[in-house]
């Protein structure tokens, strides 16, 4: 508890008159009434208001990332208004190193897919469904109330199921079935069990005061003295009803819900597993884990260009974000019991994403199946949980949300431009179109991991985490990069190699417009492949913190190898020195 | 009572012994009273006045009984939530004024205001009797509103055929469509049937516990036990059979989907919210209140009756293609949701299933009135194919009926995901995890339904394949949103939203709304 209130206090210290992060959210959702707003016959300012919004928030989530203080753990910009009282559901939000870049990913992703593409047509409530997309997508990366994140993690439905069905190619109705199906079916368990944690939190409470009470009483009945005034008011405290709380700090830091199975009462321990796995499959969806994977691929073929950089560049973080903050820090105990099983379900979807990948005929749906492969190394990297591992885990969900999102606009101009993405019908772009080219392979090799680009980084950290405590696992993941490089590789080469042939002798070259929006991403994919410092350093107080706090509730010791770069989060040396060695080998 | 009979037969004292007569607190049946005499001078007034002036004098007075119905609530409530007064009993206990009573008298009340302005043009479109569906209406409602005061079985059974015998003639109105007079008389059937059911169980309690009145009961069991309760464990049972046929649950629903089908959409309105939250009523009334002490026995029938009406519900809504089908199942399924509050026995349970039953009334009573207009002259246009393009040709009808499905669905802002989120956690915290998690996977279910109908209106070409002749505008031309109706759905609309945003609200209200069976006054 106490703990809670000092986390509170540490985010009350510095947080802004200017409450940024309600602005975040309330930016793009404003935008999308507004682009509502503006009657159908004035067509062109519908592209313009929803441009112009979503490059605000941008410029708000930019500004959060300068004004964030780089050395802290714990939350910042933090903001707690009651919302529904009865029910101790409050508006909270706040930002810390693990949500941060997700939140400026977010902002930063979603302009750049607004400008890539357009619909072709009802562009009105095209902008407007996207707009509130990215509102309800920041939301759930900075809401601190589990009801909250709730409301958040289930209203993105709405707009991206539009998107799918409304703007989307082909089998586009089912698709966009079927993913609001899937996402609904995990979260309706989820729910369950928010509300129970809800009351077992409270409970847990109550039987506290209550065993306090009873000392306090059995104190003053062999005080003679009598009873002073503050024991008094104690007691009186005590004797108040226990409200309800959904928030996530209270919950997770108070750990009064028993999770640790060491605990004498195994019901408790039992229940706490329950819970996480509740939480768990609402996650696995998302993200998606093996078996629960199967709307991914429809989904992200069948959506719109922008609806599928959306959802590889943003959504599917909800899932690995999602495990991070609510399954790790909630139940840590639980969770590092699951984590075999989850690291096993994330390698399988490596190498069966990867083989799924390079069977594929659409270009589309070969990349969609490299996001089940990639996420698949968040997830490894997330329950190895050792310091580099959770990092490798966090910096690939960017690495993955800026080169996903650039290949799938990439291939959604190329099927602008030839209206196909069967791979068989293309080739020889390179000929015609040598920039184009040029673009697409500096992504891809970022999607690769080549040494130098982003994605190495990411992986890299992800292997060295999880080889110190799933040592096989991890050298089945690394065959999986392995196999990364050969679709992608051959992928490439049947369309880009070649002599152009038929239509593709046509072939377009990368516009201005189009280059201009490629630029932060390819600026991003370089910059982030030589020098991630900044970005470790900035997470890395939390990622202790959380390691920290998973140690200090489970059985789980991440090994010395990992704790010896310390596990204090004040340690400021070792950020620093970390980033460097892995900066020195990225550069080789 | 015998003994006062027998002294009148005795020689005449000096001064004529005095009968107490019952005391009446006539500010607490004032709503009755106002529906009721509603209904008497709209009857009154067709008999002496037609025309087209007449017709609007209908519906505003049908709307203004509604609304002094909402008047008259406030200063109940206010003497119910008056710590000196608390809740009260009149006409010797046969009548119980608590928070329940006068929240659930305001749904009603808003139910038949907007039941009243789709009902308004629907008469007129259909050309149907202009007076007559507003006077059913009227006493359908009162007969609601006494079901939900009731403090005696007799009371309750009172206000329950008053209601249901309203409800068949407006489920049979439409005389020129045979599926109209289909659906009225299979509702009469069959709710005759239940009735009885109902009635035999009363005689049941009666049998064994010698009073028919609420109070005396939990007086009785608070004192005493019986050492042979068969009859009164049979008698909860009969009564919920009768009551889970008013509310339709599974197994008790068979009949809604053919009435809702055949019966005029505009009064499907007021079937889907009026009528069910009158049931929900006596529910509460008699087995969360008066049978307290049963909890144990009633507890695992309606948990059954919940889980059947919510898996039933929402999967036979999917395989539907009418719209008015698929909207009826959804019904059913959300009784389940109801039940499931009611379940809990709880006050918290209690709140959550009012807070559920007044959002609902909202969703539903929208819901029917954008099928009612898409309908059009001859209510015939249901199927899911008729739905097409509507997304392009009436954007705002059909967010509207996007609104109100997703609504029902359970999605976050809108005030069915906080009916769902209370009645969830009423079971949860009464130890009901299973039940909890059967009715969120059931909404998974259920939301392939409405998406269905989403998806017709927004995702499907209006003019490509499919035997359709004519473009989508052809095709939904002729569709009219008269003004009573469009301020009916606007209502809806910001009740949805409104409560969807700020459920605190509802939630405050709810949480005053105390069920409570006072003594006898």
């Amino acid at each position: 508890m106490s703990s809670a209130f000092l986390a509170a206090a540490e985010g009350a210290g510095h947080a802004p008159d200017f409450p940024i992060l309600t602005a975040l959210i309330l930016v793009p959702a404003v935008g999308a009434l507004v682009v509502a707003a503006v009657p159908r016959s004035r067509g062109e300012l519908h592209r313009f208001t929803a441009v112009l919004f979503s490059v605000v928030t941008a410029a708000l989530a930019v500004y959060l990332l300068a004004a964030f203080e780089a050395g802290e753990s714990g939350y910042q910009f933090e903001i707690d208004r009651s919302w529904v009282a009865d029910f101790g559901i409050s508006w909270h939000l706040g930002v810390d190193g693990i949500s941060l870049f997700l939140v400026v990913l977010t902002a930063v992703l979603f302009p750049i897919a607004l400008l890539g593409t357009e619909p072709h047509h009802d562009a009105k409530p095209y902008y407007a469904w996207l707009l509130l997309l990215e509102a309800g997508c920041l939301g759930v990366f900075v809401a601190l109330d589990l009801f909250l994140f709730f409301v958040m993690f289930e209203i993105v439905l709405v707009p991206m199921y539009f998107l799918i069905g409304r703007w989307g190619y082909g089998k586009r109705v089912y698709a966009a079935l079927k993913f609001f199906l899937f996402t609904m079916f995990g979260s309706a368990l989820m729910l369950v069990g928010i509300v129970g944690l809800a009351f077992l939190h409270r409970d847990a409470v109550q039987d506290e005061r209550q065993a306090e009470a009873r000392e306090l009483v059995a104190e003053a009945r062999s005080d003679p003295g009598g009873v002073d005034a503050a024991t008094e008011e104690r007691f009186a405290e005590l004797r108040e009803d226990v409200p309800l709380t959904f928030d996530l700090v209270e919950i997770a830091e108070s750990r009064t819900v028993v999770d640790d199975s060491t605990s004498a009462n195994p019901i408790d321990w039992s229940a706490a597993r329950w819970l996480f796995l509740a939480f768990a499959v609402a996650f696995a969806v998302k993200v998606p884990l093996f078996p629960l994977h199967t709307w991914l691929p429809d989904a992200h073929t069948e959506a719109p260009t922008a609806g599928s950089v959306i959802l590889a560049g943003v959504l599917l973080k909800l899932g690995t974000y999602g495990l991070l903050r609510f399954g790790l820090y909630l139940f840590p105990d639980a969770a590092s019991f699951f984590a075999p099983a989850l690291i096993t379900l994330g390698v399988v979807g490596i190498i069966y994403g990867a083989i799924c990948a390079a069977m594929q005929k659409d270009l589309k749906r070969l990349v969609a199946y490299s996001s089940v492969a990639h996420l698949g190394f968040i997830v490894l990297g997330t329950f190895a949980i050792t310091t580099q591992g959770l990092q490798g885990g966090l910096l690939q969900n960017i690495n993955h949300g800026i080169s996903t999102g650039a290949l799938f606009l990439l291939v959604g101009w190329i099927s602008d431009r030839r209206h196909t993405r069967e791979i068989a019908a293309l080739n020889g772009l390179q000929k015609v179109a040598p920039v184009f080219a040029a673009v697409f392979t500096v992504v891809m090799m970022s999607s690769i991991g080549l040494p130098g680009l982003n994605g190495f980084v990411g992986e890299f950290l992800v292997l060295v985490g999880s080889f110190l405590t799933a040592r096989w696992w991890t050298v089945v993941a690394a065959a999986g990069v392995i196999l990364a490089a050969l679709y992608l590789l051959w992928a490439y080469q049947r369309v880009f190699h070649g002599e152009p042939e038929g239509e593709n002798t046509g072939f377009a070259e990368l516009t201005w417009r189009e280059g201009l929006v490629m630029a932060p991403l390819l600026a991003a994919i370089v910059f982030l492949g030589l020098y991630p410092k900044p970005v470790l350093e900035r997470m890395e107080p939390s990622v202790d913190r959380l390691i920290q706090h998973v140690e200090d509730n489970s059985d789980h010791e991440q090994p010395a190898v990992a704790a010896d770069n310390g596990s204090g989060g004040a340690d400021e040396a070792r950020g620093s020195s970390d980033a460097d060695v892995v900066e020195a080998e990225a550069g080789e | 009572m015998i003994a006062t009979m027998g002294a009148l037969f005795q020689p005449l004292p000096q001064e004529p012994q005095k009968l107490p007569s019952p005391s009446v607190d006539w500010l607490a049946i004032s709503p009755v009273l106002i529906l009721a005499g509603a209904a008497l001078v709209l009857m009154l007034i067709s008999s002496f006045v037609r025309g087209r002036g007449a017709a609007v004098a209908y519906a505003a007075i049908t709307c203004l009984a509604g609304l002094g119905v909402v008047g008259v609530s406030i200063p109940l409530w206010r003497e119910v939530q008056d710590p000196e007064r608390g809740p009260f009993t009149t006409f010797e206990g046969a009548v119980g004024v608590d928070g329940t009573e006068v929240f659930l008298t305001v749904v009603i009340a808003a139910s038949v205001i907007l039941a009243a302005l789709f009902i308004h043009d629907y008469v007129r479109r259909e050309d149907l009797p202009r007076a007559e569906p507003f006077a059913l209406l009227l006493l359908s409602a009162a007969g609601g509103v006494v079901m939900a005061a009731a403090n005696d079985l007799i009371i309750l059974f009172l206000g329950l055929e008053v209601l249901s015998i309203a409800v068949y003639v407006m489920a049979a109105l439409h005389h020129r469509r045979l599926s109209s007079q289909e659906a009225g008389m299979k509702y009469f059937v069959l709710g005759a049937f239940s009735s009885a059911f109902f009635l035999y169980g009363i005689a049941m309690i009666y049998g064994g516990t010698g009073t028919t009145n609420l109070v005396r009961i939990v007086e009785l069991f608070s004192t005493s036990t019986l050492t042979e309760d068969g009859l009164v464990l049979a008698g909860l049972a009969l009564m919920l059979v009768g009551l889970g046929f008013k509310v339709a649950a599974v197994p008790f629903h068979f009949w809604t989907p053919d009435v809702y089908q055949g019966a005029p959409t505009a009064m499907v309105t007021w079937m889907a919210s009026g009528v069910k939250v009158a049931g929900f009523a006596g529910l509460i009334r008699v087995y969360v209140l008066a049978f307290q002490a049963y909890r144990t026995d009633w507890q695992p029938m309606v948990y059954a009756l919940a889980i059947a009406t919510l898996v039933a519900g929402s999967i036979l809504a999917v395989v539907q293609t009418d719209v008015k089908r698929m909207l009826a199942y959804s019904s059913i399924a959300h009784a389940g949701y109801v039940l499931v509050g009611v379940q809990a026995a709880t006050q918290d349970g209690v709140q959550s299933a009012l807070f559920y039953l007044g959002t609902y009334a909202f969703l539903v009573a929208g819901s029917f009135g954008v099928v009612t207009l898409v309908g059009r002259t001859g209510d015939s246009r249901h199927a899911l194919d008729d739905y097409r393009g509507l997304g392009r040709e009436r954007p705002v009808l059909a967010v509207l009926l996007a609104v109100f499905l997703f609504a029902q669905a359970g999605v976050p802002f809108t005030s069915g995901f906080f009916g769902k989120f209370y009645v969830i956690s009423a079971a949860v915290d009464a130890g009901s995890v299973g039940l909890a998690i059967v009715a969120m996977l059931a909404a998974v279910v259920a939301a392939f339904l409405y998406l269905r109908i989403v998806a017709s209106m927004y995702m499907s070409e209006p003019d490509s394949n499919s035997g359709d002749s004519g473009d989508a505008g052809d095709r939904l031309a002729g569709i009219r949103v008269p003004a009573p109706a469009g301020v009916a759905l606007f209502l809806c609309l910001v009740v949805t939203i409104g409560i969807g945003v700020w459920p605190g609200l509802l939630t405050e209200v709810a949480q005053d709304a105390v069920p409570v069976l006072s003594a006898l006054g």
